[in-house]
């Protein structure tokens, strides 16, 4: 250690410091996880140990079928009761990442006599997911600024409202594990990139494979990386620790992607691979030019270069060239919809309707940023600044992940949980360097004398004259930044870090005692605002479970648990084998409670399938009626809210079915529901609303209920209030009304009196909708 | 002007050998390994190039089995080489290790992929 007079009992003295510390560092993280899970458990308090939404419904099931057949059968799994007649391959269209985790945990558990059923497993998978998350943060802060910063930035992930919303106790997909995948193989990275050390470069691969196995954010990472490694080219920070980061990476990496079915040879074929390819021939080309560089004199160096650079430019353009054509070739520049609507943010609403109509790829708005991240807004430029004042090669990343994941979450909503780590990583970074100051601030006041040249109060780790300055400096900075977390242990004895020598060229940076000491109440009292809201948060905002729903009036508390009875309902009363037909949104859960065939589900890859259901719905009766049998479809599913005020019924979706049933069938047309541009359901409406499927399979005998049929949603009496149907017959509708199941009326076996006249008539009168066309389901 | 170029890329090429006979045997039994296993690559693309790139997953693992050791290599080389400062410390068993253990779980992956 340093220079010290009595070095025995001062050298323990640091070890004992030392010790002290890594012990509390443990504890705090641990506190941290328990936080981390805790909060999470809302939804299992107020509700019940339930999944949530529709997504997690399939994987549950996935899950299930995991857990009963085993490895192989899933793996192999074609499912057949869902996209009916088309099925769905699940072992190659699914990331088996969550489903596998979650299945391992639930064979140990039971190898192990614990009998947790898989759906316990599954609820609680996410939170145990986010205390991993906060400490892989921990890790990768602390490979960043230092300890100090990694425990702030963990505990501010631990809360953070916008990882909360996507890994409650019951939201079980994907996001879940892919987080704590995502940030542990960035962690692996920047070791990696620290110590230059193969062991942690295989490690990165293998946690990437993971992350590549959950999520198809994958390819953020695999984008972002080489943009850091290109960065760091282009800014002169190339060194051998950066190629043995990036080139096994690639290689290994792009190897193991395509050992997932899911993504297969697009992990080549695919332009969101070609950044990684484009930057490993970079760096081979970098990584030469340097040792050719180092081994030549530099006279002979410059006659290498003109000579490379005339050919090396006539076979580069060659090439490129032949790359553009390639690629200019495919109509989507080799993109897939996906990701072109992420770069394009306009790209969905024009040419895909479907992904366009997912609440959750809309942009976010101003004030989902404050709620998402809170206080963190603030404190991330601090942190951006606070990285630069050393730029080194783990904070140009952080800096670099901070700006794109900022631009990512600007174009869609959900990306916002890509935001959170790196923003929570930025705020500890800058609150740990802001309690540094104010800190050694104060101890510097009450110290009193100039001993201690307080390089301490150096936010900036200046440049170290010599290797034991520089080692002793190290351990001041770690009992710094130790003693600088949330302002506790104050009381750490004074720095006796006596003689520190030539230290920091930087005079130092004290602040006035009162000031340090407000500032610090203050920062004191931010975080303290940012708990309580993220708690709200998590309580009140994100803890819902949606299949259950709950709402405060004057006589208490109402539970609507409509979903779940009409699931029930379904999977008692009807036959095993027949399909239900409903709008999207449903396909999961159906399949997964009711456990029946459906037609359409969330997982939306089919869009003519799904305009096929969309014309179905916006049709009238007996052209509904032909689609539907043609389908095999024995009973339809509707969800209203029209009795209660639920926002999100099938009314309200109505314009996506119109819209993405016209898109392939142009005898759907969208004006022909609109009234001045609006789609109405009252006495304005147009007849071929008031004659679509939607529209009676929501409003059968709903006049019934209060006498006017007022639609509490739309808010105004509806239009046609006293109808038959003629091709359904009602067969369920929930207790508050909310799903309403209507059955397939067999065909006639003979028609009435005058067949030819019926039939002349039918084909004459036509709905407005239906042009004189032949129907093209007979 | 061209004689000049002649002249200079003569001289280039000479002290780019000159250079390069200096340097340690281990690392030109390890730089030979590196050109082994990239020629060994492009064997297989021109094979590929010949007969057709079915079955894809075989051609895929063939040759990045080859760049994936060759890179391996050229990190050992970075690792055991003596005149790189930054990694002075880091004994060359230790680096020996880490390369086995990667090829190890490169080669494992390759096995799988093979088809």
């Amino acid at each position: 250690m340093a220079a010290l007079e009595s070095p025995q009992p001062a050298a323990t003295a640091t070890a004992m410091r030392h010790a002290f510390g890594n012990v509390l560092s443990v504890l705090i993280l641990v506190l941290i996880g328990v936080l981390a899970f805790s909060i999470r458990l809302f939804s299992v308090i107020k509700y019940e140990s339930v999944i949530h939404e529709f997504d997690p419904y399939f994987n549950y099931r996935v899950t299930q079928f995991l857990s009963k057949n085993g490895i192989y059968e899933f793996w192999n799994w074609f499912d057949d009761r869902t996209w009916y007649p088309l099925g769905r391959v699940i072992g190659g269209t699914v990331y088996p990442g969550l489903t596998l985790t979650a299945g391992t945990i639930w064979w140990v558990l039971n190898s192990l006599n614990i009998p947790l059923s898989v759906e316990t497993v599954c609820v609680f998978t996410a939170p145990v997911f986010s205390a991993f998350a906060s400490w892989a943060t921990y890790l990768l802060t602390k490979e960043v600024k230092g300890s100090g910063a990694g425990l702030a930035a963990a505990v501010l992930l631990a809360m953070v409202p916008s990882y909360i919303s996507r890994s409650v106790a019951g939201s079980y997909d994907n996001e879940a594990v892919a987080i704590f995948a995502l940030i542990f193989t960035f962690y692996l990275y920047i070791k990696t990139l620290n110590t230059g050390s193969l062991f942690y470069a295989t490690l990165n691969a293998l946690a990437y494979f993971y992350m590549v196995c959950s999520w198809g954010g994958y390819t953020f990472i695999i984008n972002l990386i080489p943009m850091h490694v290109l960065l760091c080219i282009v800014t002169g920070r190339y060194s051998p620790r950066l190629y043995i980061a990036y080139a096994p990476l690639v290689v290994l990496g792009t190897l193991l992607a395509a050992l997932v079915p899911v993504v297969g040879f697009n992990a080549v074929l695919t332009s969101e691979h070609f950044a990684s390819f484009l930057v490993f021939i970079i760096i081979h080309v970098v990584a030469l030019v340097y040792y050719i560089k180092g081994i030549l004199t530099p006279k002979m160096f410059k006659v290498a270069v003109t000579l490379v650079v005339s050919i090396g430019m006539v076979v580069c353009f060659i090439v490129v060239a032949i790359l553009v054509a390639l690629v200019a070739s495919s109509p989507t520049g080799g993109w897939s919809g996906r990701s072109l609507s992420l770069l394009d943010p306009t790209y969905a609403s024009k040419y895909i309707p479907i992904i366009a109509s997912v609440s959750e790829h809309q942009p976010p708005t101003w004030p989902s940023y404050f709620m998402d991240i809170n206080v963190l807004a603030f404190l991330v430029p601090a942190g951006i600044i606070a990285c630069f004042s050393p730029l080194s090669d783990s904070s140009s990343f952080v800096v670099l992940y901070i700006v794109m994941s900022v631009y990512f979450s600007g174009v869609m909503v959900r990306l916002m949980l890509v935001l959170a780590p790196a923003a929570c990583i930025m705020s500890g970074i800058a609150l740990s360097q802001a309690f540094d100051v104010f800190t050694g601030s104060i101890k510097y006041q009450l110290g009193g004398s100039s001993k201690s040249t307080d390089d301490a109060e150096d936010t900036s780790n200046a440049p170290k004259d010599d290797a034991s300055a520089g080692k002793t400096d190290k351990g001041e900075e770690i009992v710094k930044e130790r003693s600088s977390k949330k302002g506790k242990k104050k009381e750490r004895e004074p720095a006796d870090k006596p003689s520190v020598k030539s230290k920091a060229k930087k005079k130092a940076l004290v602040l006035p005692l009162e000031t340090s000491v407000v500032a610090l109440l203050l920062l004191i009292m931010l975080g303290a605002f940012y708990v309580i809201h993220c708690v709200w948060a998590a309580a009140e905002a994100y803890s819902a479970p949606s299949i259950v729903l709950t709402s405060q009036s004057r006589d208490g508390l109402h539970v609507f648990d409509d979903f779940r009875e009409s699931y029930a309902w379904l999977s008692h009363n009807t036959d095993v084998d027949d399909k239900v037909a409903s709008w999207w949104d449903y396909g999961y859960q159906t399949t997964a409670m009711a456990n029946r065939t459906v037609i359409v589900d969330n997982n939306t890859w089919n869009n003519t399938h799904i305009a096929t259901v969309g014309t179905a719905m916006s049709s009238p009766e007996k052209a509904a009626w032909e689609i539907f049998n043609s389908l095999d479809v024995k009973y339809v599913l509707v969800v209203f809210g029209g009795l209660i005020g639920y926002p999100s019924d099938d009314i309200n979706k109505f314009l996506w079915m119109v819209r993405i049933g016209g898109g392939v069938f142009p005898h759907i047309k969208e004006a022909d529901y609109l009234r001045d541009g609006q789609y109405r359901i009252d006495s304005e409406a147009t007849p071929t609303m008031l004659n679509c499927l939607m529209y009676k399979l929501s409003y059968y005998r709903f006049v019934e209920t209060d006498g006017k049929a007022y639609d509490r949603v739309r808010r105004t009496e509806i239009g046609k209030k006293h109808f038959k149907l003629t091709h359904f017959e009602e067969v369920f509708t929930s207790h508050h009304w909310m799903v309403r199941i209507y059955k397939l009326k067999p065909a006639k076996n003979r028609i009435r009196g005058r067949a030819k006249k019926l039939k002349s008539k039918t084909t004459s009168s036509g709905w407005s909708s239906k042009s004189a066309k032949k129907n093209p389901w007979v | 002007m061209v004689k000049s170029t002649t002249k200079d890329a003569q001289d280039l090429f000479h002290s780019l050998r000159s250079t390069y006979v200096a340097t340690p045997t281990n690392l030109k039994i390890i730089d030979l390994y590196v050109c082994f296993a990239v020629f060994t690559a492009l064997i297989q693309v021109a094979y590929m190039a010949l007969v057709g790139s079915f079955p894809f997953n075989s051609f895929l693992s063939g040759v990045l089995s080859c760049i994936g050791t060759a890179v391996l290599a050229v990190c050992l080389r970075i690792q055991v080489n003596k005149e790189n400062k930054e990694f002075k410390d880091l004994a060359p068993e230790r680096a020996f290790a880490d390369f086995v253990l990667c090829n190890l779980v490169l080669h494992l992956v390759i096995i799988n992929f093979l088809g």
